[in-house]
Formats: structure tokens, C-alpha cells, sequence
């Protein structure tokens, strides 16, 4: 097999591990599909967004947990909330479903369950952005060796 | 983070240019939509707070088509960005949430919004949402149908056209006058095509509103009306004498009771398009109007419809794909159609010469003890689609070639009164082809019941898409079996924007004074 061909594979062999393991679902492949000639960097520039995003969310829930004097639970859930939509996003289905039960903490003001689903979330983004960039960093090395990912 | 992406709304391709406000705070979503609405071709504004996207709308008020927005946004509820769209705007809003709760949803559709999408959003949901912006139209023009006795009336005043003494103009002077019209029509049509171009405000005549003209009317007695009095006795501090004016003009006193005579208005307009297409006079019968003598006297009672938009940009977007508007209109067409309308019986002089703005107004004002009972009115649908004119409403009296089109009607008959009353006498049609055909959607007014009812309505709107060529228009009056005075009669009150507008309002202001003295 000629370089292409073979960055191609694992490209594409790549990008299904990525939904078969359930990190991201059929909302990324939209995304990809969305990608064109006018945006050809469509599917990177949201999923920095998306990292962007995350972090500060994380970073929100973090310090809310923290406080001592007494959690603000609807702050912290409405971080999650919002994690959750831009996890929809992109389809992050891992991360999503972290904060469904991380909702369901906050609700019942339970800080021992939300620093648990906290500690959760974040490390399902972590992983989530590795898988990312790998596959982000095939996909460069296809387009440079000349194929594409179409 | 707001970008912009204005530009003309109009674009040959339906639903394409489509003007999509999207508001929410996550920037990645916003991202996304973006892109997405882009691809289905439409123009895309981006939002990420729900203020700025209010700041956005209410300097551009007719700047968009629809909004969509997030639900949960931090610095406002998308529920009550939602309510103010609505209310300030009263454009489509669709929500959308991750959250697909029932009770959201419910809240997201008793708020207002046309439409609630769950997150993650796909772009097949996106393509349609033109739906809702060529769905609302319609029920706006569905609904102004159904108003009885509320109007809306796009009270645009051209300056120096509104002439408020009361001589009467000769005929050479409506021609002149209607020349200086048209001039400014033209001009008006071109800036038509501007999103943002002028609305003129709109003095929405409410039943209670209309309650107290009436009142007014009453106590100063029909033959007594003046716009003025009226405006004094009703005693509502911002209305001007110019709205009472052209309500006056819209309202059939006769018939005030069953408030046949008023037509609401405000119809989403195409923007810069309104195209009438008046049949070829020559097709004849469309152009009879026989008037029916019984009495000797004329039935003041055309009403039709003349419908304007005055959300003139509103649906700027009007690119429906089976209406056609086109933008001028002809009103020498009408003209001549008019001057073939046959002169009802010998004993009245109904010229449909009157429908011709050269038509020589002659004899300047003899109205002296006639009255005018009802100034020929017309309400002319702007909208986009056929609509059924309620019988007791409009009658379409002239065929429009129905090129899908919506105008359907009108046209006019002036109609005098007697001197003792105004009563309202019915036109027969002579054809009767005449008013069904126009009846778009059908709304067969037989023109036996016509007669009674009909009753000239016009409506002053934003456009006139009237082709009548009624700029000046002449109301001859019936006085018995006399030779009728003729009463240059000319209605209209034009706001004009894009389209040569038929009503000369000098002309009308003349008359407003001659008649009702």
C-alpha cells in the first residue's frame, strides 16, 4: 500500500474506534460533513471551541464545589447544563452522559456525588481531546501526503 | 460576539437569502448553526447574548426574518428574549435547548416560540424552518382578514401632498398633482428595496378607537363630519387629524353598524413588489360596473380591499415561490378599463371616466348639499396570498388576471349618496364573473348579496398596488334621477413607498373638506 493509502486507513480505522468506543457519536460525523472548501479547518476550529469551552466550565464547577461556606448547587448546575449542551455539540457522547448524572447530584445537593462526577467529567474531556488531536493530527498528515479524508 | 451579515434580503431562489438571527452563548453551537444555515443558503447573524441580539433587532427592525434562539442564555431567559421578539418584532422564534423536557417545550410554545428544537440540532431541521416565516405570513394575512372593524392604517403623509383646505382640484390639477405623485412613487420604489426604508408609523384603529369615532361621528352628525370635529371630540391625545382623516376616508358611515366598511390592514407586504395585474380593459366585462338605479341613486357601497403591508420589509423576504409581484403597476391600464365601464343608466352619470386620473374633475366642487356617503374604499391585499375576501368585507371587483396573485380586486365605484342620507345602494355588477373571479380562495360573494354590502372599501395602505390609476378619483354624485354633480372625489391617502401610488392625497384632503363642510 502507498503512503496515502495507508494514512488513509488509519484514518479512517481511527475515526471508528472513536465512535465505537462511544467518545464521539454520529453528531461529529455531521460536523465532518459540514467541513468544505470554505471552511476547511471547519471540524478542528469546533473542537477548539469545544475544549475552550470545557475547560472553563470545568474550571466554574471546580470552584463552586469548593466553596466551603456552602455550594451553590444551581450554579454549579447550571455549568453542567451548559457542558452539556456544548458537549452535544460535537457530539462528545462520553462526557455528555457524565453530566446527566452529575445533574441529577446537583439536584439532590449532593456535593460528594457532584466532586465525584466532576472529577468524572474531567476526565472524560482529557481523554476525549487526546482522541482528538491524534485524529486530528492523521488527518495532517493525510492531507499533507497528498489524500484526503473525503 | 455578534457578526454581521446584512445584505439585501432578496434573492431569486426561495427560501434562499433568508435572514436567520441565532442567539446562544455557546460559542461552539453558535458555530456550528452558523455554518449550517449557511449551507441551506441563508444569511446568517450571530449572537452569543441575548441583549445584543434585541440591540440587533431593534436597529434593524426589518432586518430579519426569523431568530433562532438558545434557551438558557446567562445574561437573559431565552423565554423572555422570546416574549420581547415577539411583542417588539413580531417575528418567528424558534428555541432550542438540550434539554427536551416536556414542560420546556410547553413553556418554549406558550411563550411564542413557532418552534422548539433539541440540541443536537441537524441541518435538515434547519432547512425548514423558512416555514415558519412563510406560515406566519399567511396567518397575518389571514387574521387581518378576519378583523371586522379594526384597521390598520399605514398613515404615511407625502408632505406637501396632504393639501388641507377645501377647494377641489380641477381636473388639470389632479393630473398634475398625480404626476407629482407618481414622480414620488417612483422614487419611493426604488427605495423600496432597502431593507431598513421607512415605515411610516401606523395609527392601528382598535375597536375601542373606532368606538369613539363613531361616537364622534354620531354627535357631529353625518353631514357634518370633518376630520377635525372628530378629532377633537374623541379626545385621544396622540391621534392626529390626519388619522382621523384617512379613517374617515376608510370608514362607510353608512354602515358603521355592521363595520362592513372597515377593513383591517396590515398584510405582509413583499418588499418592494407589489404588482397588480389589472386585467386588460379591454377583457371587458371585467371593467362593467353597472350601477343599480332603484333608487335613483348610486349604492356607495364597493367595498373592497385594499390591504397593504404595512410591514412593508417585514417579510421583506417574499420570495414565495408561485407569487409573482411585480413592481409597477400600470395604472394606465385601469384607465382604460375604466373608461369602459359603461355608464350606468342614463340618469347617472357615473363616469368611469372618473377612475382616470386625466379625467377632467370637472365642474369643480359641487358638492354642495350632496353627500358623499361613502368614499370609495378599496382594500387591496398586499399579501402574498390568495385570500378569500370575507364577503362582508371586500368584494374583489376587478378581475385580476389571477397570476397567483394576490390582489385580488379591486376596484371601485364611487359611489355617492343621496343628499338626504347615506344609504348605501347596491352596485350590481354586471358581471358576475367580475367578483367571483377575483375571489381568490373563493369566497364567492354572490353579487345579488353584493349589492347591499358593497361597499367601497379602501384601505389606505403602503402600497397601492392598486393599478387603478385612481390617483384621482372621482365620486359622481346620484342625486335622484338628476344629473349627477360630479363630485371630484379623490381618495386616497397614500403612503407611498414602492409603488406608484394611485391616491393623490391632496386630492383627498380636498375632498375630506368639500364634502363634509
Amino acid at each position: 500500500m502507498d503512503i496515502v493509502s495507508q494514512l488513509q486507513r488509519q484514518f479512517i480505522d481511527y475515526s471508528a474506534s472513536l465512535h465505537h468506543e462511544g467518545f464521539v457519536d454520529d453528531q461529529f460525523t455531521q460536523l465532518q460533513k459540514l467541513q468544505d472548501e470554505n471552511s476547511p479547518d471547519f471540524v478542528v476550529e469546533v473542537a477548539s471551541l469545544f475544549f475552550e469551552d470545557c475547560e472553563k466550565l470545568i474550571n466554574n464547577m471546580a470552584r463552586a464545589l469548593e466553596q466551603q461556606q456552602g455550594v451553590d448547587f444551581k450554579q454549579v448546575d447550571a455549568s453542567v447544563h451548559q457542558l452539556k449542551g456544548s458537549s452535544s455539540s460535537i457530539g462528545a457522547v462520553r462526557v455528555k452522559n457524565v453530566c446527566i448524572s452529575f445533574r441529577s447530584f446537583c439536584e439532590a445537593q449532593n456535593r460528594e456525588g457532584c466532586l465525584r462526577c466532576l472529577q468524572q467529567v474531567t476526565h472524560e474531556y482529557s481523554l476525549l481531546k487526546n482522541k482528538l488531536q491524534t485524529l486530528f493530527r492523521l488527518e495532517q498528515q493525510l492531507l499533507a501526503a497528498g489524500g484526503s479524508i473525503k | 460576539m455578534v457578526e454581521s451579515g446584512f445584505s439585501s434580503p432578496r434573492h431569486d431562489a426561495f427560501p434562499a437569502g433568508l435572514r436567520v438571527l441565532v442567539v446562544d452563548d455557546d460559542p461552539t453551537w453558535l458555530k456550528i448553526l452558523e455554518k449550517m444555515l449557511k449551507k441551506c443558503s441563508y444569511e446568517v447573524t450571530t449572537c452569543g447574548l441575548a441583549r445584543d441580539a434585541l440591540n440587533l433587532l431593534r436597529e434593524r427592525k426589518d432586518g430579519y426574518d426569523i431568530v433562532i434562539s438558545d434557551v438558557n442564555m446567562p445574561d437573559m431567559d431565552g423565554f423572555k428574549l422570546l416574549e420581547h421578539v415577539g411583542l417588539e418584532m413580531d417575528l418567528p422564534v424558534i428555541m432550542m435547548s438540550v434539554d427536551g423536557e416536556t414542560s420546556r417545550v410547553m413553556k418554549g410554545v406558550q411563550h411564542g416560540a413557532c418552534d422548539y428544537l433539541l440540541k443536537p440540532i441537524r441541518m435538515k431541521e434547519l432547512r425548514n424552518i423558512w416555514q415558519h416565516v412563510f406560515r406566519k405570513k399567511i396567518h397575518e394575512v389571514r387574521d387581518i382578514e378576519s378583523l371586522e372593524g379594526n384597521e390598520g392604517l399605514q398613515m404615511t403623509r407625502s408632505g406637501s401632498d396632504l393639501v388641507d383646505d377645501g377647494h377641489l382640484l380641477s381636473g388639470e390639477d389632479m393630473n398634475s398633482a398625480r404626476k407629482r405623485k407618481d414622480a414620488e412613487n417612483k422614487h419611493d420604489d426604488r427605495d423600496l428595496s432597502d431593507p431598513s426604508s421607512t415605515k411610516k408609523a401606523r395609527v392601528v384603529w382598535t375597536v375601542d378607537l373606532h368606538q369613539k369615532f363613531v361616537k364622534a361621528v354620531n354627535q357631529i352628525g353625518f353631514d357634518k363630519v370633518g376630520p377635525k370635529k372628530i378629532l377633537d371630540l374623541m379626545n385621544v391625545p396622540w391621534l392626529t387629524r390626519e388619522n382621523v382623516a384617512s379613517h374617515l376616508q376608510n370608514v362607510d358611515l353608512n354602515h358603521e353598524g355592521d363595520k362592513k366598511g372597515i377593513t383591517s390592514a396590515p398584510v405582509a407586504e413583499p418588499k418592494g413588489a407589489l404588482s397588480i395585474d389589472i386585467p386588460d380593459p379591454h377583457k371587458a366585462q371585467s371593467s362593467q360596473i353597472s350601477f343599480d338605479h332603484s333608487l335613483g341613486s348610486v349604492d356607495s357601497g364597493l367595498k373592497f380591499a385594499l390591504f397593504n403591508s404595512t410591514n412593508q420589509t417585514r417579510y421583506s423576504w417574499s420570495e414565495i415561490p408561485e407569487i409573482q409581484f411585480k413592481q409597477e403597476c400600470e395604472p394606465l391600464q385601469l384607465e382604460n378599463g375604466f373608461s369602459q365601464l359603461p355608464l350606468p343608466g342614463s340618469q347617472h352619470q357615473v363616469q368611469t371616466e372618473y377612475l382616470q386620473p386625466a379625467v377632467s374633475i370637472s365642474s369643480g366642487p359641487s358638492i354642495t348639499e350632496k353627500e358623499v356617503s361613502s368614499r370609495p374604499l378599496y382594500d387591496e391585499y398586499r399579501s402574498n396570498h390568495v385570500k378569500h375576501l370575507s364577503p362582508t368585507e371586500a368584494v374583489d371587483l376587478f378581475p385580476v388576471p389571477s397570476r397567483n396573485q394576490t390582489l385580488n380586486n379591486q376596484v371601485f365605484n364611487p359611489i355617492s349618496a343621496t343628499t338626504s342620507s347615506m344609504k348605501n345602494q347596491g352596485i350590481s355588477l354586471n358581471d358576475l364573473e367580475f367578483a367571483q373571479r377575483n375571489l381568490n380562495g373563493g369566497v364567492g360573494v354572490p353579487i345579488a348579496s353584493l349589492s347591499e354590502d358593497l361597499q367601497f372599501c379602501w384601505l389606505q395602505g403602503e402600497c397601492y398596488a392598486m393599478n387603478i390609476g385612481l390617483q384621482d378619483f372621482e365620486c359622481i354624485e346620484y342625486n335622484d334621477p338628476a344629473p349627477i354633480a360630479e363630485i371630484p372625489f379623490l381618495l386616497y391617502d397614500a403612503p407611498r413607498f414602492d409603488h406608484e401610488h394611485l391616491f393623490d392625497p391632496t386630492e383627498y384632503a380636498a375632498i375630506d373638506q368639500g364634502l363634509f363642510a
